[in-house]
């Protein structure tokens, strides 16, 4: 019996537990009425954040797996934890200031979300169901309490309930899922897993229902229609650098899990779930772009255009290709600044203590606020990926793979989707530039200097994606190297 | 000995209980009620599976797998861990709202 | 296979046997008085002052919560005890305690931080 403990493969979630360990620690160091340090406490996060970047950044170089198969650091689990350390630092940046004016115990909030990073990014370093199970609740649980941070708020309190119910409701069936896949190939292991399926000697009857039940979870985490329903609440109620975090975090690293088990797992089952996985992607393409169609909130259309965006990368996964998961991957980090950036306009355009804004906050506030239009303008375009911004890379590549996997047709009717999606992205920015400053337009705007750095690196790199993608694709490329035990 | 497949209605039969009171009820804690039940039902099946499992050695004679046990052992520490945060967020909203009952919390819909 | 049970329905046998033949000899054999002091709840304890099925303060709530998270974190230590003198003689002492030693580590910085953040406060 040799033990493979190699530590370092696990070392940016150690780094990150051990941030956010410090942060506790920071804020038990003050009081309530002498709060000592406690404007320390996002930087100090942020630093945490930044060296488990530069950790993974130097462990590019030497992909390793670790704890007898149970995760690996290879280049998609690097891949994913970029695309959540950039989504946890820009998430920081957003949160310096609104989190103050909601909730006193910042310490505590600084910590969870640490922690819950630490959950997403094992999600895709792990390669065991055990291993993804309690990534999986450690990044939940972590969520449940920061959505309803906001205590005074009844929506942001009804929003976290509800997210709570239907995330352990879902969670249930995920691990009752990964019971049965445990039961019909006798390991919890994705190599062993496999060995055990090709060999055939496993049994059917438990496996499909596992798998099935399998779906079911990832789907609610990923919001796929029909397991959607609580998303655009959720999203809506929580409060805003929480949700721009958690609709970048939690569907990046759900997929990631969900691609490894599917592709290193469950291979030989592709003929199977690639059916399941594409009607899901047609139904949550369509139902997520019309819904975002009829709404006056932006958060709620953000909501259901995060819900489409789920279903664009899982046309990448479909396919069952490495190809396909570096795609949806290299998706998600092109997704992350976007999405956070059209969030961080959110942030600017609410109302104090009012949690959400409507559109026509923003109409006519190219002329009154010709920066942070632009900003807007660069995350709507490249949302509805119009060339040359990150987001047209990004679902390039996605359908890409769909069309060298064989599901050619499945790749237009993304494209048309796209098309659709294009409407409600565009109107708001018509409305930012041909429509009259109205009496619901931003007026004053305070300067929060943290948010706006935070916009404008979204910003910037939106762009520079765009422009250079070859840079970026290198780091998400050739991911799942199927380093087995 | 009892045949796996016994087990497996069994888990079957507590994680349906759970899956019906988590849809039917309207209350948010007989809710959670609910999905800890589901939970208990997968406990049942992991344990069973690892039971009829293989994880004999066959030259020490000696149990060398645990990870149906392992597995268990999380899924009960998680159950704990989502119990605790549910009972305060269900804390939390009931001094907001002064109720805990599901078909009242309708601030957020379209 | 069936008759691995036996025991099984002999003990059940014996027990309602027990259980009907205590309960149903005074019954038949002894002669029955009834008074007001036999209806009581508890014979010979505190006279109950109230019904239990009442609303108590929600601060019991916050420490079952925190009692359930304590308690339920004590059951990784038992595989780490069913496998700690073989983690011992195949390494060393050291690779048999620091891990489980980390996890208390952090279970106590919690303990510590609620306890400043006046969770156990009653008042």
């Amino acid at each position: 019996m040799s033990a493979n403990l190699n530590v370092s493969v696990i070392l940016p979630e150690l780094i990150l537990v051990g941030f956010a360990m410090l942060v506790m620690i920071l804020d038990m160091v003050g009081t309530d009425e002498r709060p000592t340090g406690r404007t320390l406490l996002p930087w100090l996060a942020l630093v945490g954040v930044a060296v488990a970047g530069l950790v993974c950044i130097q462990q590019y170089s030497q992909p390793a797996a670790s704890f007898q198969g149970g995760a690996v650091s290879d280049h998609f689990a690097l891949g994913l934890r970029l695309i959540i350390l950039v989504a946890t630092g820009l998430g920081i940046l957003l949160s310096a200031s609104y989190i103050p004016r909601i909730n006193k115990q910042v310490g505590e909030y600084y910590a969870l979300l640490l922690l819950c990073a630490a959950g997403m990014t094992m999600m895709g370093a792990a390669t065991d169901l055990m291993v993804v199970f309690v990534a999986l609740e450690i990044l939940s649980l972590a969520l449940y309490i920061l959505c309803g941070l906001n205590r005074e708020s009844p929506r942001s309190s009804e929003a976290s309930m509800k997210y709570f119910l239907l995330g352990a409701f879902s969670s249930a069936f995920f691990v009752y899922g990964a019971a049965l896949i445990y039961g019909a190939a006798g390991s919890t292991q994705y190599d062993e897993i496999a060995k055990a399926l090709a060999g055939g000697n496993s049994n059917l009857a438990l496996l499909y229902p596992g798998i099935a039940l399998l779906l079911v979870g990832f789907g609610f985490k990923v919001s796929l229609v029909p397991f959607h329903m609580w998303t655009p609440d959720v999203y809506q109620g929580a409060p805003t650098p929480v949700t721009a975090f958690m609709s970048v975090g939690t569907k990046a690293a759900a997929f990631a899990a969900f691609i490894r088990v599917l592709v290193i797992a469950l291979p030989a089952q592709q003929p199977s779930w690639g059916w399941a996985l594409a009607i899901m992607a047609i139904l949550t393409m369509t139902l997520g772009n019309l819904a975002a169609l009829r709404q006056s909130s932006l958060k709620r259309m953000l909501a259901y255009s995060s819900i489409a965006h789920a279903g664009y990368v899982l046309v990448g996964i479909v396919a069952g290709t490495s190809e396909g998961a570096d795609a949806a991957l290299f998706y998600l980090f092109t997704y992350a600044f976007m999405n956070i950036g059209a969030f961080a306009v959110v942030i600017m355009l609410e109302k104090a203590n009012e949690g959400d804004a409507l559109q026509n906050r923003a109409a006519g506030i190219g002329q009154r606020w010709p920066w942070l239009a632009l900003a807007m303008a660069i995350f709507m375009f490249s949302l509805s990926g119009v060339p040359p911004l990150a987001g047209f890379f990004g679902k390039l590549f996605v359908f890409k793979a769909a069309v060298d996997g064989g599901w050619a047709w499945l790749a237009v009717i993304g494209m048309l989707n796209s098309a659709i999606g294009a409407y409600y992205y565009l109107r708001v920015t018509v409305s930012m530039y041909f429509e009259k400053p109205g009496a619901e337009t931003l007026s004053q705007r305070s300067t929060w200097s943290a948010l706006s750095i935070g916009l404008a690196v979204a910003a910037i790199f939106t762009v520079l994606i765009g422009i250079l993608p070859g840079m970026w694709t290198a780091l998400f490329t050739g991911g799942l190297t199927g380093l087995g035990g | 000995m009892v045949p796996l497949s016994w087990y497996l209605v069994l888990a079957a039969f507590v994680f349906s209980c759970g899956l019906y009171g988590a849809l039917v009820r309207r209350n948010a804690i007989a809710v959670l009620m609910g999905i800890e039940l589901m939970l208990n039902g997968v406990n049942i099946n992991l344990v069973a599976f690892w039971r009829y499992g293989d994880i004999i050695d066959k030259a020490t004679q000696q149990v060398v797998r645990l990870d149906g046990q392992i597995f268990a052992l999380f899924v009960i520490a998680v159950a704990a861990a989502e119990a605790a945060v549910g009972l305060a967020l269900i804390i939390s909203i009931y001094r907001n709202r002064k109720t805990v009952s599901l078909d009242q919390m309708d601030l957020l819909k379209g | 296979m069936a008759t691995s049970y036996l025991p099984l329905l002999v003990l059940l046998i014996v027990a309602t046997g027990f259980g009907g033949i205590a309960l149903g000899l005074p019954m038949l054999l002894g002669p029955s008085r009834a008074n007001k002091q036999k209806l009581e709840p508890y014979e010979s304890g505190i006279i109950p002052f109230a019904d239990a099925r009442r609303r108590f303060p929600v601060k019991y709530y916050l420490v079952a919560m925190l009692f359930i998270l304590f308690d339920i974190e004590v059951i990784f230590l038992y595989p780490w005890a069913a496998v700690m003198r073989q983690l011992r003689d195949n390494y060393s002492m050291l690779f048999a305690i620091v891990p489980v030693g980390f996890f208390l580590l952090i279970l106590i910085l919690g303990l510590i931080y609620e306890w400043r953040k006046g969770a156990l406060d009653w008042e």
